[in-house]
């Protein structure tokens, strides 16, 4: 058994903390190679994961963007020899891997959860109400891991790096621009604990509300759709079925009602707090402590009790 | 310009899903059934582009069972002109990649410019099929689209990324597949949903297609999710401040 994993890169750096996440699940399905489109201090990275047993890396602009037309070519391109293919669940594999398996006549496994044997898996369906065990019968396993299921693997070892070229270029689609959201705020998807204000909250600027309970407790911000949506918090700080899924130690959900869409992103969270000021939300049948109460008196408080 | 609008019916996202006790499934029985959430923003999409003057027609797909039906007269109230329903009763969801192929055949006969897809189904929660029928076809893909512009035979693209906004071109022929933020679609008035009933909606089998059925993943069992412990109501923020402090969370 052998996989090929695709790392997961963050504005043209390697995003360690999903890769190793991911390497965890390769590494029970047979000996990991991971590849890097990006730069060659992003493989070195990579190198450094336990369990990566070699890094190929190709610096090709084409694939520098992520392109799903190039980076499935170059998929294929060093597929050979490979029983799996495997990637993180972002927006990045969730956009390739399916390109690529249909290339294969494979059908995709998306979001996987748990690795029962090198080809069962189990994975959620209907946001997260009920989970599937399924067997693959293609040649080929294509499937992206939900990173929340797994811990980081180690770092500390020293795998070859070795350089791969894409061997066509594709013009069906070009890269125009990135506009990306910075932050000093840890990443939302590996934060010990994140804070997401909802529907409650407002106004975008009473967002500021969240965000500094977030920055005193060293906290990623998130979000429900309807704060995304309303325009209090950008597209990227989504929670939930269709955005981000998260599970760190500590999660406060402000204002937010709890449907199930987002329930599906956080719900294995280890402790979930929620404020919100109508008891029959459900986003308290989740919670391990409930505050009922008026969320521009209680986070205002907390922030200041931190 | 031809724009193909592949529509699934699944349950209704306001539904508490629930696992039959045998582990056999979820119960669909007697449940709620809609157009996929993602599907009625492509729908949406397609006709903003045909009002616009962009496209010239838009044409509705389903595969499935026949009561697939509903949702394609929805999206010719909401405004598409065509719609063609592929029969494909397996009992079971039909897997993306058999969807895509079928969907690969209906573009080699309809020809259409540009294909917008939902991202995900909310059902399956795959997000795969658009991507998969790209492939198939040779096209370029542009997925979780936030805005869309079309003009001189390519899309500009703005895509949900995970650190932000992707912009992307892509020429047509494309697949393109729908995010949240790209519209709040329409409500079918009453009158279009009268007028609907004429729309042409053609009848065709998966067999007419000679697309093979069966799937790859074979279920082998469908359990509800670990439930969690029942929490407590706090009092006040110096309670929950307390109870953070005691499990060293803060
Ligand atoms: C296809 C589809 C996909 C979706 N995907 C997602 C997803 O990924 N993530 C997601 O989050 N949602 C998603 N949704 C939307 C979801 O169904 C809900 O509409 C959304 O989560 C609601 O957001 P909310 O809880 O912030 O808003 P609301 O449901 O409006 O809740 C606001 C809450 O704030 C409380 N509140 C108001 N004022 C105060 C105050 N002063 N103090 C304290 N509390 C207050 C209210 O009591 C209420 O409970 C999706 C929906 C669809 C159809
Ligand atoms: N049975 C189907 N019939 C028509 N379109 C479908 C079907 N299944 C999936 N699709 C399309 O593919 C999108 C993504 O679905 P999925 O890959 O299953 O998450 C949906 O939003 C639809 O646009």
């Amino acid at each position: 058994m052998a996989v090929l994993l695709l790392a997961e890169m963050a504005g043209g750096a390697l995003a360690l903390d999903a890769t190793a996440k991911a390497v965890t699940a390769a590494a029970k399905l047979g000996d990991v190679t991971a590849l890097v489109c990006g730069p060659k201090s992003a493989a070195e990275i990579a190198a450094t994961i336990e369990g990566v047993s070699k890094v190929l890396v190709c610096e090709d602009a084409a694939v520098a963007h992520g392109l799903a037309e190039n980076v499935t070519r170059l998929i294929l391109d060093q597929a050979q020899g490979f029983t799996h293919i495997v990637a993180p669940a972002g927006n990045s594999g969730r956009n390739i891997l399916p390109r690529v398996a249909a290339l294969l006549d494979a059908m995709v496994m998306t979001d996987v959860t748990e690795v029962i044997a090198p080809d069962t898996f189990k994975r959620p369906i209907y946001a997260g109400n009920a989970i599937q065990t399924v067997q693959s019968l293609d040649p080929v396993k294509v499937l992206s891991i939900r990173t929340t299921g797994f811990d980081a693997a180690g770092t500390g070892a020293a795998a070859p790096v070795e350089t791969v070229a894409l061997s066509a270029v594709s013009d069906l689609s070009a890269h125009v621009e990135d506009k990306v959201v910075s932050s000093d705020r840890p990443e939302l998807t590996s934060a010990k604990v994140v804070v997401s204000g909802g529907r409650g909250i407002g106004s975008e600027e009473n967002f500021a509300l969240v965000s500094s309970l977030a920055d005193k407790l060293g906290a990623a911000v998130g979000a429900s759709r309807a704060a995304v949506d309303s325009g209090f918090a950008s597209n990227d700080l989504q929670v939930g079925q269709t955005g981000k899924v998260v599970a760190p130690d500590l999660y406060i959900a402000v204002g937010i009602s709890g449907a199930i869409q987002h329930l599906a992103g956080m719900k294995d969270s280890k402790v979930i707090v929620a404020i919100n000021k109508d008891v029959d939300a459900p986003i308290f049948q989740v919670a391990d402590y409930g505050l009922v109460a008026d969320l521009f008196d209680a986070v205002p408080a907390l922030t200041e009790a931190v | 310009m031809k724009i193909l609008v592949p529509v699934k019916r699944v349950i209704d996202y306001n539904v508490k899903v629930r696992v039959k006790s045998d582990g056999s499934g979820v119960d669909l029985a007697n449940v709620k059934m809609s157009m996929n959430p993602f599907d009625e923003i492509s729908v949406e999409q397609a006709i903003r582009l045909k009002e616009a003057g962009i496209a010239t027609e838009v044409v509705v797909v389903s595969v499935g069972e026949k009561k697939a039906q509903e949702i394609l007269r929805t999206a010719l109230a909401m405004g598409a002109d065509r719609a063609i329903l592929v029969e494909a009763d397996t009992g079971d969801d039909i897997e993306p990649l058999t969807v895509a192929k079928i969907l690969a055949k209906v573009v080699a006969d309809e020809a259409p410019e540009l294909v917008i897809a939902g991202k995900q189904a909310i059902d399956n929660d795959m997000n795969a099929t658009g991507q998969m029928l790209a492939a198939l076809l040779g096209w370029g893909q542009a997925t979780f689209a936030s805005q869309v512009d079309v003009a001189d035979g390519k899309a500009s693209v703005t895509r949900e990324v995970d650190g932000g906004l992707q912009t992307v071109s892509v020429k047509l022929p494309a697949v393109i597949t729908t995010d949240l933020r790209l519209n709040e679609p329409r409500y079918a008035s009453l009158p279009n949903i009268m007028k609907a009933k004429k729309k042409p909606l053609e009848e065709k089998t998966a067999a007419d297609y000679g697309v093979d059925l069966s799937p790859r993943l074979k279920v082998l069992a469908t359990e509800e999710p670990a439930g969690r412990a029942a929490g407590i109501v706090v009092g006040s923020v110096d309670e929950l401040m307390g109870k953070l402090k005691e499990q060293g969370l803060v």
